[in-house]
């Protein structure tokens, strides 16, 4: 039931305009490959660690590719025509590869049913892994419940995993239900993984698949205390981003943030790199039940939250359809906003109850992703903890589903542990207390609330008419999404994109495709 | 937690060669702190907290609340009156002495004494991945009501986003020729900002740049004071916008000649 009286004409119309942006760009991913596809590929067929220079084993195989092969032909081929010629395990390979004493270019390469075949039992090996973690995600949810009303979401960012563990516990304790944990500075612009537990980083800890290990465990434990399954959160973005996915699906995290456009606005990645690696990232997460979270929200911290909302919600449909494409359920996209409109903008927090409303009548089965006031938060930490509380307020009013709690302290240091539990503590008092406030309320005909909705969705597919006119490239170019200008050409990771030859295979993408397919 | 019923005799005067707090009473001293101790939330966690905060100088400090954080977590909320005053009068500021003007008057000013565009390049360095310090200077709609440089008609402004490296700054300050460099730090971890920071002013004198550029930076923690020590030639905190910053280095620029 709609509070808003969004026309929706206009909803299905942008929709339309979105799918035409997304099936574009699809046209365009189809055709494509990466070196960050391709070392997912051998992730997923079972390389895993490093060698004595601490270069990844999956680097080392498609490195190897692209000096000797043609990676637009795809690793799986020249694995599984090694392992026809001389019944080496894949492990085996990857050390001989890495001491040069095996070159996997030179073996007769096969057709797409023999490679099928070949690697057949290394793919279900993992699929089989992944399928487990599902069901044991479920079994959780089946034992515990699943919580109504929005879910706390609270990052930790020590830079140090065993320090993680201990603020991550102490926030799952105090009441939090999902926890992410923020990646170290400039880890998106590693093209790598780095590998094993660490201790050292900058604004937040590495990403590695032993780190995920030890906070996924720790989190288990809380959790059974607690009899609450507690998500966890890591980043399946920058030049690495469907090998983060993978990595997240094998040690079952919950949540991902995932968003080409995110990285190429913000992280100056190329964004032919990042679409084609979007793609796969999301099969990924859809064939292991991880909610994706979009980046919408950090255009507001760049742009205006006022004359600039149509922005997010024109970026939040071609999510969706990306989403889509990606044979993701709508129970899997957290697309993200946020509240950001300055304090000083007269009746802002009826335009903030608009918009958030907006974007929940809109996408009525997703996870919505709701970002706290960042850009206007000061050193007066006491006005912030309301200008919190006023967040909260709209979220549990307009039923967000993924609720990352502001910190009083946002604009000052890196949350304190009882900064985390003081914003634990307000969202608690706020989702109690107005429970159902919800409900009761509607708002009246031609009045501010419901105005700006139909403004904000009726620029978001004039819009979205203009970016299906001139495509999504172009319109980075020309700086639609948060004033920032991204070329074709540009930012990093360019050098890592390949066309794919027309015998080009890539069996266990295919696998996890039918099998969602079938499930569905 | 108590009202203080007692009657306290402060003394009535302002003197500012005794500066202390004010909480509702001249000279009362009264300070309000929170903070987080890893022991558990019972009496001796009390008591820790009321010993930790007289030795850091206040009298009669009262524990209004305690709340447990986790088993081994406690965060305090005391009060208390600081012992310690200060010579206010002896206190000296480094602050940037040059002369705020308009817009316009920048504009002006730069078309009266430079023929040419003032160049500026920015960033947010090292590992801060905050662009709302470095886009309210720099961005056309700059922040607050305060247009940022890039709507300036004669400063050419390039705005290199968050995280970015010295080398990569330092190397785009020569492509463009800049005449300043403007760097922003906005939330870091652990004082890595300082590092980072120092850094830049290494970089630039080991390649013999220093004097090539007017170096200023900006963030909430920054002080002039701060700046200067650091090796920068001006530094802004909150509450100062474009205008401050250009005022500042079209001066600085004019002066040097």
């Amino acid at each position: 039931m709609s509070k808003l009286n969004l026309n929706e004409k206009t909803v299905s119309k942008a929709r339309h305009y979105a799918e035409i942006i997304a099936k574009e760009t699809q046209e365009f991913i189809d055709k494509n490959t990466t070196v960050s596809v391709e070392r997912t590929v051998c992730r997923l067929l079972g390389v895993d660690g490093v060698n004595e220079f601490s270069v990844p084993y999956p680097n080392i195989l498609v490195d190897h590719i692209l000096k000797n092969g043609d990676l637009g032909i795809g690793i799986s081929n020249y694995l599984a025509s090694t392992i026809s010629s001389t019944n080496l395990g894949i492990m085996e390979i990857a050390k001989l590869v890495s001491d040069q004493e095996l070159d996997i270019t030179k073996y007769p390469l096969l057709d797409k049913k023999e490679v099928e075949k070949i690697l057949s039992p290394y793919i279900h090996e993992y699929l089989f892994k992944i399928k487990e973690n599902k069901a044991k995600r479920e079994s959780y949810f089946d034992e515990y419940g699943q919580k109504e009303g929005p879910l706390l979401y609270v990052i930790v960012a020590t830079g140090n995993i065993y320090e993680d563990v201990t603020q991550a516990i102490a926030a799952a304790k105090a009441g939090a239900d999902v926890v992410a944990v923020i990646r170290t500075t400039g880890q998106s612009l590693l093209d790598y993984v780095p590998y094993g537990p660490t201790t050292e980083g900058f604004g937040g800890t590495y990403a590695t698949q032993e780190n995920f290990n030890i906070m996924r465990k720790a989190l288990d434990e809380v959790g059974e205390e607690l009899k609450r399954y507690i998500m966890l959160v890591n980043y399946a973005s920058g030049l690495c981003m469907p090998e983060i996915a993978a990595m997240g699906a094998i040690e079952r995290l919950d949540m991902m943030l995932n968003d080409s456009l995110y990285g190429i606005l913000f992280r100056d990645i190329n964004m032919q790199r990042t679409f084609v690696d979007q793609y796969f990232s999301r099969v990924i997460n859809a064939y292991s039940g991880i909610i994706i979270n979009t980046g919408e929200d950090n255009y507001l911290t760049t742009s205006d939250a006022v004359t600039e909302a149509h922005t997010v919600l024109a970026s939040q449909f071609i999510n969706e359809q990306f989403a889509t494409y990606a044979h993701m359920k709508e129970e899997l996209m957290g697309l993200g906003h946020a509240f950001e409109i300055s304090p000083d903008v007269e009746n802002g927090f009826l335009l903030e109850m608009s918009q958030a409303l907006m974007a929940r009548e809109i996408f009525p089965n997703a996870p919505l992703k709701y970002m706290p006031p960042t850009k206007h938060m000061t050193g007066n930490i006491f006005k912030g903890y309301v200008q919190n509380t006023l967040f909260n307020i709209v979220t549990t009013t307009t039923n967000q589903k993924i609720h990352l709690l502001g910190m009083l302290t946002e604009a000052v240091h890196t949350p304190f542990m009882s900064d985390r539990y003081l914003a634990i503590e307000n969202a608690k008092y706020i989702n109690h207390t107005m429970k159902d406030f919800g409900d009761e309320i509607e708002f009246k005909d031609g009045g501010i609330i419901k105005n700006r909705a139909k403004e904000v969705l009726n620029d978001s597919l004039n819009l979205l008419e203009e970016i299906a006119n001139i495509g999504v490239f172009t319109a980075i170019e020309r700086g639609i999404f948060a004033g920032i200008k991204r070329p074709l050409t540009g930012g990093k990771g360019l050098l890592g994109v390949k066309e794919k030859h027309k015998a080009y295979t890539n069996p266990i993408l295919d696998q996890m495709v039918k099998e969602i397919k079938e499930d569905k | 937690m108590g009202y203080d019923m007692n009657e306290t005799k402060y003394s009535k005067d302002l003197n500012l060669k005794k500066l202390t707090p004010y909480g509702d009473t001249l000279n009362d001293g009264k300070v309000q702190l929170s903070f987080t101790l890893p022991v558990q939330n019972d009496e001796q966690g009390v008591e820790a907290a009321l010993i930790l905060s007289k030795k850091m100088g206040f009298i009669n400090p009262i524990v209004a609340e305690s709340i447990t954080l986790d088993n081994d977590f406690t965060m305090y909320v005391v009060y208390g009156s600081t012992i310690h005053t200060i010579d206010y009068t002896s206190i000296k500021v480094e602050k940037v002495e040059s002369e705020v003007m308009s817009k316009k008057e920048i504009e002006d000013y730069i078309d009266n004494n430079f023929n040419r565009n003032i160049v500026v390049v920015g960033a947010s360095t090292g590992t801060d991945a905050h662009t709302v310090g470095i886009d309210a200077i720099m961005n056309m709609k700059g922040f607050a009501g305060h247009y940022g440089i890039e709507r300036y008609h004669n400063i050419e402004a390039y705005n290199m986003g968050s995280q970015v490296e010295n080398e990569e700054l330092i190397k785009k300050a020569l492509e463009v020729k800049a005449d300043v460099l403007l760097v922003s730090q906005t939330v870091t971890q652990k004082d890595v900002h300082i590092k980072n920071l120092v850094n830049l002013v290494e970089l630039l004198e080991a390649e013999n740049l220093r004097d090539k550029f007017i170096v200023i930076v900006g963030g909430p923690r920054i002080t002039h004071e701060l700046a200067k020590e650091l090796g920068f030639d001006a530094g802004f905190g909150p509450k100062k916008y474009a205008e401050d910053v250009a005022s500042f280095f079209i001066q600085e620029l004019s002066k040097r000649g």
